[in-house]
Parts: structure tokens; sequence; C-alpha cells
């Protein structure tokens, strides 16, 4: 008889499937078998006990840097999909700002060969927009589709061309590739490494005004009407942004939005000191903002959090603020820092779930993120209370780079299972 | 914790005028007030850093800073080098840590160090060995804390210690300027009773008035009603190419100081700049030679603040020593 698998007695929420109650999963081979009841001739093998947990799909990230190829001292996709292993992370989508840059078949094969070596993760990947990301010239949209990418984006690098742009929507969309786009208006952000206000005048530290990301959420959004192209927004971080893609939802644009953990949480305020593991892009803005990003996390204008995993090696940041790397380290806290949402009354366990699972699985269109019976077999268990404090030592990632370091958060994955094989299990919750 | 004081209060970087209270900035003047009278003797050298090392470490051009600091250093009987690192080592593929950790291995007691980027002195403060002192000389756009205190210094001895009665106003290109900013830090610290900007919206950073604490004018002619010091900043060409500004000719007819303008101020009041001065842009020829202004003395004052702060932050009291 092929591989099963039985996690009982936990508390199992499936968004996707508006499940939420204590009960079973059963899996068989590498599939979802069925939620509560076994089908039929179902034998044991194998049973994790959950009971105090939850047990919810896999996460999936719809931005993580593995820094592999080309930044391999930072990480690689066999060191950081074990991080997201140990994080109950099953998917994760990477960018296209890889060196050399994902925008043909060879980029993207290559990255699911060295992802399926390791057999921790799903690896999908987003496709150049512009050839080499250049901003000037399209990329082979209709071959980097056909290799197997979930979407094209210029990632971080400008286009700043309306008409570059114009074209590049119309093109995706004929071949129904959604566009992954980062809201920083390539003028009004350029050379800036913070928010644009209190803190940034203070220090004397180029700015990014909030006018950068609403200015190029404008200019996107007509551009989608215009071309009917489906647009992503990537890592917002205002309130006015976030009003402004509720208000094209509710005109029947076809556009969702992301934002990344760290910006649930952290303000322009965590700079100050010039502290270099709070610099990102795009940047940490007002507790204003942040209470903005909250309420779309909440009523669902942004469907996703992510990681937005950016490891460095420790020399990355040891340089004045302004020549340091932007990024944080984030796979090993995207769980805690959403559940956290729950403690605080924001969101309640189901949406936070779903804002992990279903959320980004519906962006990235790949039939992941629920345990329907049929489904591929990625399960995340956690519990919910356990309290554990990040330091270099619980961190995963080969990127110690974080400003959340010392923390006490709460939430601990406890199993990972990947295409119906227990790819992580920690220690002290070893299964029978 | 802060970076530029020691357990006991007293000065161990000097970095930002932020963070510090209104007593070292205090005893930085008093200090500096004993020094002037060594550099007005005709023998102007004390001996309290025989024997140390101070290194000045520009990675940023600068003529009068630095030949300032390299005067109060050797007024001390400190030894001076001067490197002016540009992007030589940079260019070479050095990192900054790495050129500081060559500098700290012949056995320097201080750098003073100038950097275009925010942020640099702090960085360096945190990662140089704790023997070491450092002093920031300008760090991007912001601090340049001896200037400032070099301006205090020359206020005080204009108008007196009470700060309260003074209104001081700050003319020009605010947004790009750290002088500016350690100037609004030490003024407030200083309880000064009340400190204006005077610019066009462009050349403001945001939130000025909430971030830094300073009434707002753009009307020259407004700011300048009845006030007791006039501080102008030096406007840099490339600020018409960046689209903060249509012409120099534009600027002055708006915001340059003239002596009509400095008439509105109050009868003493006295004119300063924290050099070099664009004349014809930011001020007139005549206001910048003229009775009021006060910009030489900055110059010569810069040299005692420099040695009290220098000799402050090596924990050599100016008191011992000193004349």
């Amino acid at each position: 008889m092929r591989r099963t698998l039985q996690i009982s007695g936990g508390r199992v929420i499936d968004p996707a499937n508006r499940l939420d109650s204590i009960t079973d999963v059963f899996v068989v081979g590498s599939k979802i078998a069925g939620v509560g009841m076994p089908p039929e001739g179902f034998k044991t093998r194998h049973v994790i006990d959950a009971r105090g947990k939850v047990v919810c799909p896999g996460f999936v990230d719809l931005a993580a840097r593995l820094r592999e190829p080309g930044l391999e001292h930072k990480g690689t996709i066999a060191s950081e999909t074990y991080a997201a292993a140990t994080a109950g992370i099953t998917t994760l989508c990477v960018p296209p700002d890889t060196n050399p840059v994902i925008d043909a078949p060879p980029e993207v094969a290559l990255i699911r060969r060295l992802a399926k070596r390791t057999g921790h993760a799903w690896v999908v990947s987003l496709g150049a927009l512009t050839r080499g990301l250049d901003g000037e010239l399209l990329s082979d949209m209709g071959i980097l589709k056909d290799a197997g990418v979930v979407g094209v984006s210029n990632a971080l690098r400008p286009v700043k061309s309306t008409m570059v742009m114009r074209r590049a929507m119309e093109y995706a969309a004929t071949f129904k590739l959604p566009i992954h786009a980062y809201a920083l208006e390539p003028w009004l952000s350029e050379r800036g490494s913070v928010h644009e206000g209190v803190v940034s005048t203070r220090l004397g530290l180029p700015g990014i005004p909030e006018a950068a990301e609403t200015t190029e959420i404008a200019r996107l959004l007509t551009l989608a009407e215009h071309t009917g192209c489906r647009v992503h927004f990537c890592r917002l971080t205002t309130r006015r942004g976030v009003r402004m893609i509720a208000r094209a939802k509710a005109d029947g644009l076809r556009v969702s939005a992301d934002v990344a953990a760290h910006q649930l949480h952290l303000t322009e305020t965590d700079v100050d000191g010039f502290n270099a593991y709070a610099h990102v892009l795009p940047p940490l803005r007002t507790t204003h903002d942040r209470d903005g990003l909250r309420e779309g996390v909440a009523d669902g204008t942004i469907s996703s959090i992510c990681s937005d995993h950016q490891p460095h090696e420790a020399d990355a940041k040891l340089r004045p603020f302004m020549q340091t790397e932007p990024g944080i380290s984030g796979l090993d806290t995207l769980l805690p820092l959403t559940l956290s949402l729950v403690d605080a009354g924001v969101l309640n366990m189901s949406q936070a779930i779903s804002r992990l699972t279903a959320g980004p699985a519906q962006v990235m269109g790949t039939g992941v993120g629920t345990l329907e019976a049929g489904a591929v077999a990625d399960i995340a268990v956690f519990d919910p209370d356990m309290a554990w404090r990040l330091t270099p030592e619980t961190i995963a990632s080969r990127g110690l780079n974080t400003p959340f370091m010392g923390w006490e958060l709460r939430g601990r994955v406890c199993h990972t299972i990947h295409e119906g094989r227990v790819v992580f299990s920690r220690l002290g919750w070893e299964t029978e | 914790m802060n970076l530029q004081l020691d357990e006991q209060g007293r000065l161990r970087h000097f970095l930002d005028i932020a963070g510090l209270p209104r007593d070292v900035l205090v005893s930085i003047m008093d200090t500096a007030e004993k020094f002037s009278g060594v550099t007005e003797q005709s023998v102007k050298k004390v001996p309290l850093l025989r024997g140390k090392t101070v290194v000045n470490v520009f990675f940023e051009n600068s003529t009068r800073t630095r030949t300032t600091f390299e005067l109060a250093a050797k007024r001390l009987s400190a030894d001076v080098l001067n490197l002016n690192i540009g992007t030589s080592s940079a260019s070479k593929g050095e990192t900054l840590l790495d050129t500081l950790a060559n500098l700290q291995a012949m056995h320097s007691d201080m750098f003073v160090v100038r950097h275009a980027d925010s942020g640099t002195a702090e960085f360096i403060a945190r990662h140089v060995a704790p023997h070491i002192a450092v002093i920031n000389a300008g760090d991007g756009r912001h601090a340049h804390p001896t200037q400032a205190m070099l301006d205090m210094f020359t206020i005080r001895r204009h108008k007196g210690a009470d700060f309260g009665r003074l209104r001081v106003a700050i003319v020009g290109d605010i947004m790009h300027s750290r002088v500016a900013r350690s100037q609004i830090h030490a003024l407030n610290t200083l309880l000064t009773g009340e400190v204006r900007v005077i610019a066009p919206r462009t050349l403001l950073p945001a939130n000025v008035r909430e971030a830094l604490g300073v009434h707002v004018f753009h009307n020259i002619e407004e700011g300048l009603r009845d006030v007791d010091v006039i501080i102008t900043l030096r406007l840099q060409h490339e600020r018409m190419s960046g689209a903060l500004l249509p012409s120099e000719h534009e600027y002055f007819q708006y915001w340059g100081l003239t002596d009509e303008r400095v008439a509105l101020a109050a009868p003493d009041a006295i004119v300063m700049h924290p050099g070099p001065i664009n004349r014809g842009v930011e001020m007139a020829s005549a206001v910048a030679d003229g009775a009021q202004s006060v910009i030489l003395e900055q110059v010569t004052n810069g040299i005692a603040v420099r040695m009290a702060v220098i000799a402050m932050s090596m924990h050599t009291s100016g008191g011992e020593g000193a004349p």
C-alpha cells in the first residue's frame, strides 16, 4: 500500500473551503485523501497527534528571494527552502531579479531543478517583464509562460516610460499573464532610502514620498483598465494606496495586493539611530499607514501577507545607512508576525490563515493553498500559543538580518508536510 | 544608551547635537571661551594633548573645516594627520571599516570624520576601538555639530547667555543642510525663544515644523521681522538642475539678504553665514561686509570651539592645563 498519513485531533483551518473544526486530515501518497472521514480502505501507517495545534494548508509566500542563482553567499535554494520548511511555507514565489535575471527558460528550469533536488518546497518563478529588467524592451513573455512562470514583474527596477509599461501590459494580457508590480513611481523614488517624513528630515536621509506609491498605483490602475491586464500590487506601504486599490476592486477591476509582514509591525521610527536592519524597499512608513495596511488586510483589500524574504551576509548591513542593502530575512517570522495580528484583534485565525494560503494561492493561480481532497498534500501543523525568542540560534535562514532579533514571538511550526512527505518536524514533536 | 556620553555624562564622541543635554552644550562654550584666550596669545599653544594623534579623515572635500580642525588639534599640541580619502580607497574596493581599521592600527586617538552619507559618523563611532573618540565634521545632510556650536558660541558672545530672549531666523536651503539641522537642534536645546526657517517650499524638508521644531516662513520680509540673529545658508549651484529653483537671479530676488531686508530685523541683529558665501546669490556683498556681519568672527571662533570639543572628548578637561 502507498504511504499514508493521518493528522489527528487538530483544529483544521482551510479558508479555501470555509473549514474550521477539530478533525482529522488524511493523506495518501502525495495527495490529500480527505478531511474528517478517512477514505475507503485507509490504513494508517503514520500519525501526527495534532491536538492543541492548528492544521492548515502549507503557507504560500508570494515574495522570497532565495539568492540563487547569483548571490549564493547570501543564501541558496537549499538553505532557504529548508528555512521555509521550518516555517511551514511550502510554496515560494521568487522575483526575477536574480543574476542572471529570470528572462529566459534556462533560468526558470534551473530554479525548478534546484528546488526539486532539495525537495523542501515548491519554488515558482516570476519572469522578467522587460529584457534583463532594463525597463525598455519586452521580454519573451510567451516563452516564459510556457516555461512555467506564474507572472511577470520588473521587480524593483523602474519602467520609466509609460508607453513601455502600456505595451508590456498589453502583451502580458495577450498571454493572460498577471503583472506583479511594485508601486514605486521611478522619478519620485529615485535615490530615496526611507519614508519622506519626520524621520527622514531628522536624519537627513533622502526620502521616498507617499506620492511615489499613490502616483504609481494611479498609473497602473489606469493602464490596467485600458489594457485589461491583471495587476497584482506588491508590498503596499500606504493607507492611501490601500484605499485606491479598494476603490478599484469595487469598480470591478481585476487587481490584487499583498503586504510584507514587517510592514504590519514596523514604522519609520524603527529607522531612528540609522538602524540598517530597518532599511527596506519600499520603505517603512507612518503609524497611520501601518494601521491602514492592517485594515486593508482585515477587510481583504490585501489578500496576501508575504515574507518579502531578503537574506543578506553580515557585511551588507555594516556600512553607512544609505550604502547598506535593503531587505529583511523574513521566512522565520512570517507566521508569528501574522499570528500576532490575531492576538491584537485585527484578524481572526481563519482570516490570518487565509492571507497565508488561499489569498496568495489565488494570486499565483496554482492549485496549492487548500486541503481539498485530491489537492497536493502541502500542510502546516503549528502551535499557535508556543512562545519563542528570535535569536541567531533560532533563525533557520542563512540571513540573520532582521530588526525583530531578540523579539518574543508566538506561534511555532511543529510539522511541515510537502507532497505528502513530512519535510520538517520540530524536536520534541516526534511523530509516531 | 547615549553613544556620545560616558557613564559620568562626559563627552565621549561628538556626533550630533540631538541627544546632548543643555549643560554639555554650555560647557563646550565655556571651555571654548577659555581656549579663545590661547588663540589670541602670541604663543598659541597649550600642552594638553602632547603625544596624542588626531586623524582628520575626510571622505569629502573641505578647506575651512579641515584647516580649523587641524589648527585646533595643533594648538592642543597633538600630532595631526590629514587624510583626504575621497574616492581613492573606496575605488580600490576597500570598505569603510577596513580603512578605519588600518588607521586604528596606527595608534590614533581620535578620528575627525567627514563623509557624504548621513549617519556615517555614528556608524564609525559604533565600530571603532573603545579608546578612540570620533568627532563628526559633517555627515551627509544629517549633522555638522561643531559648526553649530561655533555659531552658538558666536551668538552667545554677542547676545549673552540667555537664549530665551532671542529670535533666530535661518534663511535658505534647509533641506540639504546639515548645518541647519545641527543649528536648529542646538538653538532648541539652548531654549531659544523662537527659531524660524525661511525658504521656498522646495528647499524645506518634509514635516519640518514637527520634525525639527521651527516656525516656517516662505516670505523673507515677514520672517526677518524683529529677529536678533540672521543665519544665511549657502545655496549650491546644483539646486537649479534638480528643479528645486528656477535661477539664482530669482532666488536672490525673493530670498537674498539685502540691507533693506536686514533693516527689518532688530537694530542690533547680527548676520551669520557658515561659508563659503555666494555673493549676490544668498547675500549681497554690502551685507556680508557690513557692520552687522560676524562671518569672519565665526571662522575665528571655530578654532576655539573645536579645541574645546577635541579636548573634552579626549577626557582632558579644559580646566587643568588651560591658562
